[in-house]
């Protein structure tokens, strides 16, 4: 182990149970600095118990979680937010405020308890504000703005806290597919490590830098989204059938669902073509859209 | 790189963020004038009622006692003034201030717009506690009826807090857990006035039950303004911690805030302030539930703003529904607490009509 290892935010052998049952069942998870890392599995895997672990709301039952190799409790709760945000799937509230109150937000691990906002904290604010493009917005009034506004507000939020990691738990949730497209294309593209737990494959194989895949509280495959979204894993994990191209965008894997039961369990179906499995070859299914290489 | 993306699917006409200067300004003369509206507002009230006393008056006889100069008046006229009228205006102010403080509190920790004292089951700890002495004799006569109060008051918030942690500590739980205690514990104090006490007592009782600051001196005075002062100083501590619960605990949580530690200490500190005004005052209702509503609306949600003005803005309107309460029906005297109500209701349906938003 080198002094690397143990820079930024990493769970060792996490566990976690709940009523009886282990949520969580010796999770590592070591994201390397500035990458976007998907956390990809079925409902009821665990991603959203990593994550709130992993931000130190929740305290693991067993294994560790570290921020640059000292434990989340030794860290303390303060310190922590000022160097992790966490961006929720659905942020609720009745009370009336502005975006630039929900943004402002972001400065509160960073103040003491009685001190008004300093220059620091407005320039933090600001440069949030632009870099998620709602500078024009700052007045507008948080129930006013669409879900996918609001989201953006919470990572304009998240920002302010200048953090080195940012912890999303499905943020594209309630999403049209645009501003889906849009959040996480702004996420992969911010100057932190970035972990995000997604649902859809292929969100997660166009924007994530690396994929960690969990079911049954255990993580099953980690790589690059090409080693991991293969058939067979979707199949294992997922229960279900699925072709597997590497026509997506840059090559990346793109992930087209079909209907039935997986192969394993569907006698004969063997004989099926499976372009997936062929990778390098031209794909039969030529029609979908951007050859490799065209970017984003 | 990706570009930045687009603006807003909705743009509106909003106004550019405020220069700092110009909201510290702005926050200047909130308070500037909240706090000369409120002494305005004293001395004039104390001016109010069957015996004619001027303005000038009043400040003569505050400045003879707080020894700048004579007294031009003659002592009864001094007394009513000293002793009657001041400590009284001066304890509407105190529970007013109070009482919209706990209510903002409550609200912002619970996340639920109609959390305040009463619903958490303080006021009607006290009320028993009250009537225990009164009615039954607890003690002996060597409880006052204001320590009944007091006692009754942290009984029932003691029960909540084990309630609600024994249903699992959420802040649904907190509020319902209130719920139930209120309705213990007012069935309590009405099976002891049925049960015990005579005609006299039940009226004493009741109008206690609605809420009064007749007879109240300035050991009343002196003692909820403490109590006051050092929970304000606290919940202001707590400002920025406060501001973090707007989307909930978790978010606090991930926000650097020690949710649990916050929740005990801010929840003791209004449940004390509350039982300190409780046991003066009588069970006042609506100011903790209705000011926080309007203060809101005119300072925004930041905590710094938010609690000195609800502070000042409960104090003023007390002082004036404890004016119209002694002087309505004069020579009756209507329970404040009934005033609060009549006038609260009306008010609170307008701010949250005004705040309404569209599904």
């Amino acid at each position: 182990m080198t002094a690397t290892d143990r820079e930024g935010l990493r769970a060792a052998g996490v566990k976690r149970e709940a009523g009886g049952r282990l949520v969580l069942d010796g999770v590592d998870l070591a994201p390397p600095p500035g990458a976007t890392v998907g956390l990809i599995g079925p409902n009821g895997s665990g991603k959203s118990t990593l994550l709130r672990i992993m931000a130190g709301v929740l305290a693991p039952h067993a294994g560790t979680v570290t921020l640059d190799g000292r434990t989340l409790a030794e860290t303390g709760r303060r310190t922590v937010a000022r160097r992790v945000a966490v961006v929720d799937q659905h942020a609720v509230t009745q009370v009336e405020l502005s975006v630039l109150d929900v943004v402002r937000l972001g400065r509160i691990p960073h103040r003491r308890a009685w001190s008004a906002a300093g220059p620091e904290d407005e320039e933090a604010v600001r440069e949030a504000l632009e870099r998620t493009g709602l500078a024009d917005h700052a007045g507008q009034s948080w129930h006013t703005l669409s879900g996918g506004e609001r989201q953006r507000v919470q990572i304009a939020r998240a920002l302010a806290q200048r953090p080195r990691e940012l912890l999303l738990d499905e943020p594209t949730n309630h999403l049209d597919i645009q501003h889906q497209l849009e959040l996480l294309a702004l996420v992969a593209a911010l100057p932190v490590t970035a972990v995000i737990a997604l649902h859809d494959l292929n969100l997660a194989a166009m924007f994530c830098d690396r994929i960690t895949v969990m079911a049954h509280g255990k993580v099953v495959a980690a790589g690059t989204p090409s080693e991991v979204l293969t058939r067979e894993l979707i199949a294992e994990v997922y229960r279900v059938r699925a072709v597997v191209t590497d026509d997506g965008p840059d090559g990346r894997p793109s992930v087209r669902f079909l209907p039935g039961a997986p192969l394993g369990s569907l006698p004969g179906s063997q004989s099926e073509p499976l372009p997936g499995s062929q990778s390098g070859d031209a794909p039969p299914a030529a029609t979908t859209a951007a050859p490799p290489g065209t970017g984003r | 790189m990706t570009a930045p993306a687009p603006a807003p699917s909705r743009p509106r006409k909003t106004p550019p963020p405020r220069a700092t200067g110009v909201r510290v300004l702005r926050d200047g003369l909130l308070w500037t004038g909240g706090a000369a509206l409120l002494v305005l507002s004293v001395a004039v009230a104390v001016t109010i009622g069957p015996a004619r006393i001027s303005v000038p008056d009043v400040w003569s006889t505050v400045g003879a006692h707080l020894g700048l100069g004579e007294s031009r008046l003659t002592p009864i006229r001094d007394g009513i003034i000293w002793n009657l009228r001041m400590p009284r205006t001066l304890l509407a102010a105190v529970c007013g201030a109070g009482l919209a403080v706990c209510g903002t509190v409550m609200q912002s920790l619970l996340r639920n717009p109609l959390a305040d004292p009463f619903v958490l089951g303080v006021s009607s700890g006290a009320s028993t506690g009250a009537v225990a002495v009164v009615v039954l004799g607890v003690g002996g006569g060597a409880v006052s009826v204001s320590a009944g109060a007091f006692l009754g008051a942290l009984c029932s918030f003691a029960l909540v807090l084990l309630l609600s942690h024994t249903l699992g500590g959420t802040t649904d739980r907190v509020v319902l857990s209130g719920v139930a205690a209120m309705q213990l514990f007012s069935a309590l104090t009405s099976f002891v006035v049925m049960t015990a006490a005579d005609a006299e007592q039940t009226r004493g009782v009741l109008f206690w039950l609605l809420g009064s600051l007749s007879g109240v001196g300035w050991s009343d005075v002196w003692v909820c303004a403490a109590v006051l002062a050092v929970a304000l100083l606290v919940c202001l501590g707590h400002a920025r911690t406060l501001d973090a619960f707007v989307f909930g605990q978790e978010a606090a949580a991930s926000l650097g805030v020690h949710v649990g530690r916050t929740r005990l200490v801010l929840l003791c500190t209004t449940a004390l302030l509350t039982a300190a005004l409780v046991s003066s005052a009588g069970a006042i209702g609506f100011v903790g539930l209705v000011l926080p509503h309007a203060a809101r609306a005119l300072t925004g949600s930041g905590h710094r703003r938010l609690l000195p003005v609800t502070a000042l803005a409960g104090a003023v309107f007390l002082v004036w529904v404890d004016t119209l309460a002694r002087t309505v029906l004069d020579p009756q005297e209507v329970p404040v607490g009934v005033v609060t109500a009549l006038i609260g209701v009306p008010a609170f349906v307008l701010v949250l009509y005004r705040t309404r938003r569209n599904p």
